[in-house]
């Protein structure tokens, strides 16, 4: 079984990069006998899809997008941003919450 | 002195009167004018929520000042809102960088959309004998 295994590894490497297992394929491979066969979708990053090229603090309905409720940002595996974008949406995020724009926590 | 970009922000409370506001507004256009700056534009953008409570009010009049200085101009900005009451706070963004940036992507864009057009009006336009004579590398793969 080198699905389980390559999985659990590259959970654990939380730093990001091109991961080979998620590269393969958009399959989770077979969860059990007969389990049933998952599908993910591949994720892309939407600043480079929508080319938006600014990432601003001021647009709150943009971030809000990329917080999740309890205000934290949101990791770029569960988003599909890449790096750079990554990079500087959460920059702004920073910079929305000191202006009260965005919360630091909700409760 | 090196001239830059910079975005300030701030939080006025919300239970201002209008007047007091015009007051506050054209103090500090023209304190960043006797500083040695240039107010380039500075917008109301309304009563907001505040995201969380600030100095006992959950509402705020956020401001938005866009100048142009130097260092010791923001600095100047910075110590004046912190010495005025009714500003409950502010934050200092330099983005002639950003601004660069993105007339920089801008251009490139611009740039790849006019090449892709001038492909395309060619060879409806029945002039394939033509635009191959004039340009043979671009036309080619259009024809084929």
């Amino acid at each position: 079984m080198a699905e389980p295994s390559a999985h659990r590894s590259s959970g654990g490497s939380g730093d990001g990069g091109s991961r080979p297992p998620r590269q393969g394929g958009p399959g989770g491979g077979s969860g059990g006998p007969g389990g049933r066969k998952f599908f993910r979708r591949k994720k892309v990053c939407k600043f480079c899809v929508e080319k938006i090229d600014g990432v601003n603090y001021k647009d709150v309905r943009l971030l809000q997008q990329f917080v999740a409720e309890s205000g934290k940002i949101t990791p770029r595996r569960l988003t599909g941003v890449c790096t750079r974008h990554q990079r500087r949406v959460s920059a702004a995020i920073k910079q929305a919450r000191n202006i009260a724009l965005l919360p630091f926590s909700n409760r | 002195m090196q001239q830059r970009i910079y975005e300030v922000m701030f939080i006025v409370r919300p239970d201002m009167v209008d007047e007091d506001m015009d007051k506050l507004v054209s103090s500090i256009e023209t304190q960043v004018t006797t500083a040695g700056g240039t107010v380039k534009s500075l917008e109301k953008m309304g009563k907001r929520r505040l995201a969380y409570w600030v100095g006992g009010f959950q509402d705020g009049f956020y401001m938005l000042l866009t100048v142009e200085g130097g260092g010791a101009l923001v600095h100047e900005i910075e110590r004046r809102l912190r010495v005025t009451e009714p500003v409950l706070k502010f934050i200092t963004v330099r983005m002639d960088e950003e601004i660069k940036r993105m007339e920089k992507m801008k251009k490139l864009r611009d740039a790849k959309k006019r090449a892709v057009p001038v492909q395309a009006v060619v060879v409806p336009a029945a002039a394939a004998t033509e635009a191959a004579a004039v340009e043979p590398v671009p036309a080619a793969p259009a024809t084929a």
